[in-house]
Formats: C-alpha cells, sequence, structure tokens
C-alpha cells in the first residue's frame, strides 16, 4: 500500500521503481571506496563496406568487463533478416537485445506485406527505437544488407542518428579501422579484394585497440546467399606451453605400502522406477 | 511508426501534480493508504525517462491523430476516437490482465513486440495485486 502503483495494473515494460534506491547504493558505495560492478561491453571494432554485388561486415571477437576480457569469442554479428545482417558495439546485452527486437518486428512486418524485407526499414526502426530511450540503450550497430533495391550499409549511433555510407566502422577501435578503409577503399570492389580490406581493418582495431582482440568474423552477404565465416582469421592465438611441469611417475620413491580392503556388505537394494513420460 | 517530431507534443504532457499529491479524501497526505511523501520524490522524477515512458502511448496516440485531422480532416480523428473509448471499456476486473485485444489491433501494436512484452511480462509477475484495494480503486472508493 505504499504507492499509487499498487492501485493499478502495471503494463510491463521498462520499470523505474529502483532508480532511487540505486542512486543512494552508488553513493554511499562509492563513500567507502568500492566501485559497483560495470556492464559487459563489447569494446569493439566493427566495420563494413559495400562492394560490387554486397556487402561485407566484419567483427573482432573480444566482450570486455571493464579491465578482464569476459568473453574470448562472443559473436557480434546478429541476425536481423535472411538478407540483412547487424553489427553490434556497446552494452553487450544492449545490442543482443534490440537486435533480436528488431528482427521479430521485421519478421512480423515481412509476413504482414509479403515481400523481403529492405534494409531502409530496419534501419527506420533501430533509429526509432534506440531515440525513444534517448541513448540510455548503449548500442552503436552497423547495419548491412542486400535487398531488391541493392546493397545498402548504415551506421547507427545510439541516440539515434544514422548515416548510410559505402564503408563504416563503430567501437573503440573504429579510428584504426577507418584509417585503413580511407587509404584502400575503392568504390566497385571484387568479393576477395574487399573481404582482405575488411579482414586488415578489423585486424588494425585488434592490434591497436585494448577492448577489441582474439578473431575476424566476416559476413558477406549477396543477392540471394549469405556467408558467415566465423572465424574467417584467428588474429591472437594463445600461446602454446613449451614445456610440462608435471612431474614423471616414479619421480617420488616408495617406501612402504599397505594395503587395507574395506568390506562392504549389500543390506538392502530397491529399485524406483522413474515416470519419464 | 511515427512520421513526426516530438518536440511540439512534448510540453503538454509533463503532469502536474497538484499541492499534496498523496491527498486523500481529507485534503491532507494519507500516510495510511499512500506511504511516507517527501517533495523531492514527488516533484524530480527517479530517472530522466521516466516520464517520457508514462506518457509515451498517449503522445503516440495525440501525434498520430494530429497527422490524421490535417491529412483528412477532423472526422477521421473524432470516429477513431469514438472506436478507441469503445474499445478502451472491454476490460476484466481491475485486478486481472485483460488482454487488450481491440484496442491493440486499432492502434496496430498487435503485429508489434516491443519492451513492454519482454521486460516485466504482467502475466509473468510472481505477485498479485491484492483484489480488493485494486477494486476499490477503480470504482474510486479508496
Amino acid at each position: 500500500m505504499a504507492t499509487v502503483s499498487v492501485c493499478q495494473y502495471h503494463p510491463g515494460g521498462f520499470s523505474f521503481e529502483n532508480c532511487k534506491r540505486n542512486a543512494l547504493l552508488e553513493a554511499d558505495i562509492t563513500k567507502l571506496g568500492f566501485s559497483s560492478p560495470a556492464a559487459r561491453k563489447t569494446g569493439t571494432t566493427i566495420c563494413g563496406v559495400v562492394y560490387k554485388d554486397g556487402v561485407v561486415l566484419g567483427a573482432d571477437t573480444r566482450a570486455t568487463e571493464g579491465m578482464v576480457v569476459a568473453d574470448k569469442n562472443c559473436s557480434k554479428i546478429h541476425y536481423i533478416s535472411p538478407n540483412i545482417y547487424c553489427c553490434g558495439a556497446g552494452t553487450a546485452a544492449d545490442t543482443e537485445m534490440t537486435t533480436q527486437i528488431i528482427s521479430s518486428n521485421l519478421e512480423l512486418h515481412a509476413l504482414s506485406t509479403g515481400r523481403l524485407p529492405r534494409v531502409a526499414t530496419a534501419n527506420r526502426m533501430l533509429k526509432q527505437m534506440l531515440f525513444r530511450y534517448q541513448g540510455y540503450i548503449g548500442a552503436a550497430l552497423v547495419l548491412g544488407g542486400v535487398d531488391c533495391a541493392g546493397p545498402h550499409l548504415y551506421s547507427i549511433y545510439p541516440h539515434g542518428s544514422t548515416d548510410k555510407l559505402p564503408y563504416v566502422t563503430m567501437g573503440s577501435g573504429s579510428l584504426a579501422a577507418m584509417a585503413v578503409f580511407e587509404d584502400r577503399y575503392r568504390p566497385n570492389m571484387e568479393e576477395e579484394e574487399a573481404k582482405h580490406l575488411v579482414r586488415d581493418a578489423i585486424a588494425a582495431g585488434i592490434f591497436n585497440d585494448l577492448g577489441s582482440g582474439s578473431n575476424i568474423d566476416l559476413c558477406v552477404i549477396t543477392k540471394g546467399k549469405v556467408d558467415y565465416l566465423r572465424p574467417h582469421d584467428v588474429a591472437n592465438k594463445k600461446g602454446v606451453r613449451t614445456g610440462s611441469y608435471r612431474y614423471k611417475h616414479g619421480t617420488t620413491g616408495v617406501l612402504t605400502k599397505v594395503v587395507i580392503p574395506l568390506n562392504l556388505e549389500v543390506v538392502e537394494e530397491s529399485v524406483h522406477t522413474m515416470d519419464t513420460s | 511508426m511515427n512520421t513526426r517530431g516530438l518536440r511540439s507534443q512534448l510540453k503538454d504532457s509533463v503532469p502536474v501534480t497538484g499541492l499534496c499529491p498523496q491527498a486523500g479524501p481529507y485534503g491532507v497526505q494519507d500516510s495510511l493508504r499512500r506511504g511516507f511523501s517527501s517533495v523531492k520524490n514527488e516533484l524530480l522524477p527517479s530517472h530522466p525517462l521516466e516520464l517520457s515512458e508514462k506518457n509515451f502511448q498517449l503522445n503516440q496516440d495525440k501525434m498520430n491523430f494530429n497527422t490524421l485531422r490535417n491529412i483528412q480532416g477532423l472526422h477521421a480523428p473524432l470516429k477513431l476516437q469514438m472506436e478507441y473509448r469503445a474499445a478502451r471499456q472491454i476490460q476484466r476486473l481491475p485486478f486481472l490482465p485483460s488482454s487488450n485485444l481491440a484496442l491493440d489491433t486499432l492502434r496496430g501494436s498487435d503485429d508489434y513486440i516491443g519492451f513492454e512484452d519482454i521486460l516485466n511480462d504482467p502475466v509473468q509477475s510472481e505477485m498479485m495485486g491484492d483484489p480488493h484495494i485494486m477494486t476499490e480503486y477503480k470504482l474510486g472508493v479508496l
């Protein structure tokens, strides 16, 4: 009976009940000198490029939690529809849930229109949702796909602004990847050249940015075909141990050996059948 | 999906609470039924998104009706609002979840999935509202 909210029916969705309590706890914790746990981010390098027949999307595979690597092989290229894929940087949960929601909505929309969904539709849905939450959903996305009007590539920022460009990079390693793109991008490249360019851009992000690392994933989208190459390249191999610290059998000499048999007798045996229907 | 900006509608939607929002039937704050009150809690929202999220559906409807009025004339939103009013009256008892199917179909949100369907789904909440209090509130007796 504390507030009016008890008397009415809760509609669902985001609940702001604990915000004041969290703010107070945060203040108390910082006064004591500790810090509250950080959300898992994908300090990332993601990029995309439009080539002659379609779109190549690339991403690294490291997820960080503060200064610790939380996941060495996470998948940052999310499925939106059979012809549209989306790379996500920022808070990992936000990118995951946002792309899943938009994927479901796009599927319903495609069933309702009876056509293959267009990349501009996915872009519009994403930007309206992110603007509605004023940047509190930390998802920076690179959306790419091929539809009836050709290949398209969009970059979507957490506050809801979008750019439609032939090559885009996002994430903490975006500057390193953009440097590679600005040097070697040409319009109307061939598929192998485009894949090589994206691979080099992500490698630049992996080697020059602390938030990106591990493998390089690629996704090549053309009209009617999608190649999801995971991993396309293992750029950071974990080192192989050159020696073993295990002791060989017989290192420790045996002085005496005593064997005491434990005689157990079966007192009772019962079988219970489990109803697995 | 919205087609116009929010800025022109936003100023109409900030709720202005009265002098004593926790007033009971005698005008003073009603600690027994509404709990302890604090000016800071009532004036400021606990999160910048709280107000805009609470009024989001309302603002969307206002914007859509405005656009419809500009395109098709006054009769179109009037007729639609009459249908909305009728659909809104088809509810179950106050403490039971209603599907709002007619309202969803009118709004076009029956083929739209948002956070309200995934997070805090009222169907899966562990607590149920107290039927007596909720019915009394609905009837205005509380």
